[in-house]
């Protein structure tokens, strides 16, 4: 039995889930080969929501800052592409990626106002600023005012040749976009700023005193954020090849729906957006068709998740079967026959079990 | 057997997964007084919270004025008797100075305790009621809490550290007004750091240490190195 | 622009928007919620009076008295029911809670009456003019809602401030911990506030559904008219609450003036600009 102390990042089920995560990317990428239009689209909506998932997650979950508004950068980003586009020439791809940091942009002095608020009201005031570009843009008449515009035809074709091509070429830079955001989300996380979020969400005053600064960090993650989801946002309305303000700045499609999957799933682990995504494009499949029924049940399902389940299905999994796909915690292994895990959310259980010793953290 | 007001048995209290009592054995008749003295985080405070709903508790037996009370809403316990002065005082910030006497006939328990009845032991407050209770000196502050608490018609107050944070002459005026107020059949509970006081006052007194009780008797039977030993440990 | 007519407009639409206020503003203080379905409410309470006067031949206003009970009783078992399960230091609980409720309130209400714009008739009451000083004239439907509002906030502050009720409320407000000390049974007291809360909101909901027409989905922005409100108004203060929607009704009505389509942002961007000034709002009560 060696004496040493070992820290360990990564779990068992974790490694696994590494390897099954890059075949399935794989697959993915080759997917426009071997599948029709309708698949690549209901897949670019998946990593669509995958993504503005994640990124709520990453501001309510571990930032602590519940907004009710990003709808509003979803809304920046696909104007912008529109924009840039169609004022600048500038190729559609390209101005997808432009998009995200002209999005961030606007996100400064909107966090500046935003700012002010706390808690709920931080929401409802987000909330209020989305409106506020809605209705700005609805005013806006070179971008089609209240009834929106369609992306000019040459510029469609500038993204690619043929339809297929340019059903391959959105469905790439979507799934880019998602495996990217997802990427740098597990990146903050797992490094000192990720530390930094769980002590602000934990303790905001705690978290002060051992020298965050809470106000930057909480800005800086909010900045990023708006960033990513105006990317997103440019790829939507790229695929739609439309925009208008109720389209683009939509609480219930780019919040509501969000708001829920990561309540599902699991808020406050990275493994919940994913979950929930899934979980809610298998509801759409069977329930869509039901019109105000299916949003009732959803909003039902919400209230009872919370209710019962407030770590959504990620967290259930993870207390009780210990289960992580991220390898974001710390796991100590001490020579001892001892076995004590902590929660994400604080709780510990002590265990009787008798195997070697890990004492771990998510 | 005479009659116990209050008896714990093995009583245990939990704040989430830590525990800070671990077996309270206790008992108090009508009319006693009883001093609970102890170092900080002995578990005092705990007691009292715990003996009036507050925190989460396991016991074999918890029963007051004949009813096992175990596991009932502080608000239940209240309207059978039970008062609790707060550490802290813990006065309403929203409210006047009456409104706050007011408030704690909140559970219309009939007795002698009433506006007029508070305001004749304190007339200090009577001069102050309509100010806010947090514009007032900690002394007056204490008073509120107490005349809160009495204002309940309790069968049991329970005084927890009500000389923390003020003057020794100030503390001693609250002690005389006690001593005057319980000398009406009220049994009284206190929890005090001031060793000295508790034992002036007390019929008997219970020692804590670490969630314990590791004495108990009268202050004319307890020795000063008895209470000392048991007091820190040593 | 006829600008004291404009103005007066303005005020009296405050009264409306004060209204709808009125019981965010109550349990936000009380325990600090913060109910996203609370526009959905004020829409269910439009919708229960249309349902009520479309089977019986009574009078919009009349409707009340069945109306008011009804929501104040689906306040407590909601609040109960629902409400207290999430209340604690997490805030998410109560919002993602109070979301979920939103999005359902919305769909049911599309569901059942679809989503057809709806007036409640008030009759001649609609038409009615009072004759003012310097030719002006004023709508006696707006007048009778400003003072609707201002009496239901006075209403508000009397119990808050002369009952033991009122009290009590305060104390919890103040002290979830020691409230309970008093022998106050919280969980009960809250649903006692959110009934006072659904109850302010039914009149706002009737009010609403007679001066203008009304669907399923115009909720969430009575709720952002709620909240301008009592931001500008200034947190913990009623009459506060009236004074910002005063405000509101004023600067809404103003941007209506300039084109019907700046109406609604018009609002938002003075409650931004008051925001960024003056981020406590003009008559914050200190606490």
């Amino acid at each position: 039995m060696n004496e040493t102390i070992r820290v360990e990042r990564s779990s068992r089920a974790s490694r696994l889930f590494a390897v099954f995560g890059f075949l399935l990317v794989g697959l993915l990428v080759a997917a426009p080969f071997f599948g029709n239009r309708s698949v690549l689209y209901l897949l670019v909506e998946i990593f669509v929501y995958i993504a503005l998932a994640s990124l709520w997650n990453l501001l309510a979950g571990y930032t602590g800052l519940v907004s009710i508004g990003q709808q509003a950068f979803v809304g920046l980003g696909g104007y912008s592409l529109f924009a840039l586009t169609i004022f600048t020439g500038m190729p559609p791809l390209l101005a997808v990626l432009v998009a995200g940091p002209i999005a961030a942009l606007f996100a400064i002095p909107t966090g500046f106002v935003v700012f002010r608020f706390k808690g709920a009201y931080f929401a409802i005031g987000s909330w209020v600023v989305a409106e506020v570009y809605r209705l700005t843009f609805a005013q806006v008449s070179v971008l089609g005012g209240g009834s929106g515009t369609s992306l000019p035809v040459e510029i469609v074709q500038h993204i690619a040749n043929s339809r297929l091509e340019r059903d391959s070429v959105i469905y790439w830079t979507g799934l880019g976009i998602a495996v990217g955001v997802l990427t740098v989300i597990y990146l903050i996380l797992r490094s000192r700023w990720g530390l930094a979020l769980t002590a602000i969400r934990d303790s905001e005053a705690a978290a002060e005193s051992v020298g965050v600064d809470n106000y930057r960090t909480k800005f800086l993650i909010y900045f990023l954020t708006a960033g990513a989801t105006g990317c997103i946002g440019a790829l939507i309305s790229l695929q739609k090849l439309r925009i208008s303000p109720d389209a683009a700045f939509s609480v219930n499609d780019w919040t509501a729906f969000v708001i829920f999957i990561v309540v599902i799933g699991g808020i406050g682990r990275m493994e919940g957006p994913l979950i929930g995504t899934i979980l809610f494009f298998i509801l759409r499949e069977f329930f869509a068709d039901l019109g105000s029924w299916y949003l009732m049940f959803l909003g039902l399902f919400a209230i009872v998740m919370m209710l019962i389940m407030p770590k959504g299905i990620a967290g259930w999994l993870a207390e009780r079967f210990e289960l992580q796909i991220f390898p974001l915690g710390r796991r100590i292994i001490l020579p001892r026959d001892k076995h004590i895990s902590f929660s994400q959310f604080g709780t510990s259980a002590i265990s009787k079990k008798r195997s070697p010793t890990k004492i771990t953290d998510d | 057997m005479p009659f116990k007001l209050l008896e714990t048995r093995g009583l245990m209290a939990f704040y989430g997964d830590f525990q800070a009592l671990f077996g309270i054995d206790f008992q108090i008749e009508p009319g006693e007084t009883i001093a609970v003295i102890g170092s900080n985080g002995a578990g005092k405070s705990t007691f009292l919270k715990s003996l009036v709903g507050l925190v989460r508790t396991k016991a074999e037996t918890v029963s007051f004025d004949g009813q096992a009370i175990w596991g009932k809403p502080a608000y239940r316990i209240i309207a059978q008797g039970m008062s609790l002065v707060p550490e802290g005082r813990r006065l309403f910030p929203s409210l006047t100075v009456e409104e706050n006497l007011s408030i704690g006939a909140y559970s219309r328990r009939k007795g002698p305790w009433n506006l007029d009845a508070v305001y004749t032991v304190f007339p200090v407050l009577k001069e102050k009621r309509i100010l806010p209770g947090t514009a007032l000196s900690g002394g007056q502050q204490q008073m509120v809490a107490l005349g809160r608490a009495l204002m309940a018609n309790p069968k049991l107050l329970l005084c927890d550290e009500i000389s923390l944070g003020l003057a020794p002459i100030v503390i001693r005026e609250i002690y005389e007004q006690l001593e005057r107020i319980t000398a009406n059949e009220t049994t009284v509970i206190l929890v005090e750091q001031d060793v000295k006081q508790a034992m002036a006052v007390a019929d008997r007194v219970y020692c804590f240490r670490e969630g314990r009780v590791v004495l108990e008797g009268r202050p004319s039977d307890l020795g000063r190195e008895q209470i000392t030993k048991a007091y820190f440990g040593v | 622009m006829d600008l004291p007519a404009t103005l007066l407009d303005g005020v009296l639409l405050g009264g409306l928007y004060a209204l709808f206020a009125a019981g965010l503003s109550l349990i936000f203080g009380v325990m600090r919620l913060v109910n996203i379905a609370h526009g959905d409410l004020i829409l269910l309470s439009a919708f229960l009076a249309l349902t009520v006067t479309t089977h019986f031949p009574i009078h919009p206003l009349l409707s009340l008295l069945l109306v008011v009970p009804l929501m104040a009783v689906l306040g407590y078992g909601l609040q109960r029911a629902v409400f207290n399960r999430t209340l604690g230091n997490d805030i998410l609980p109560p919002l993602l809670v109070s979301f979920g409720l939103s999005v359902f309130l919305q769909n049911a209400l599309l569901q059942i009456f679809r989503a057809d714009s709806q007036r409640l008739h008030a009759g001649p009451l609609e038409t009615w003019h009072i004759d003012l000083p310097f030719g002006m004239t004023m709508g006696a439907l707006p007048c009778l809602m400003f003072i609707v509002a201002v009496l239901v906030i006075g209403g508000l502050q009397l119990l808050l401030f002369r009952t033991a009720l009122g009290r009590a409320l305060r104390a919890v407000s103040d002290d979830g911990q020691i409230a309970q000390l008093m022998g106050i049974n919280n969980a009960h007291l809250y649903g006692v506030a959110m009934a006072i809360s659904l109850a302010v909101v039914s009149v706002a909901g009737v009010f609403l559904g007679i001066r203008a027409n009304f669907d399923p989905s115009i909720g969430p922005t009575r709720l952002i008219f709620a909240f301008e409100a009592i931001i500008i108004g200034g947190l913990g203060d009623l009459w506060g609450t009236l004074a910002g929607g005063v405000i509101l009704g004023v600067a809404q009505t103003l941007g209506a003036r300039i084109n019907p389509g700046y109406q609604i942002l018009a609002g938002h961007l003075v409650f931004l600009a008051i925001l960024t000034v003056r981020p406590q709002g003009f008559f914050p009560r200190s606490r």
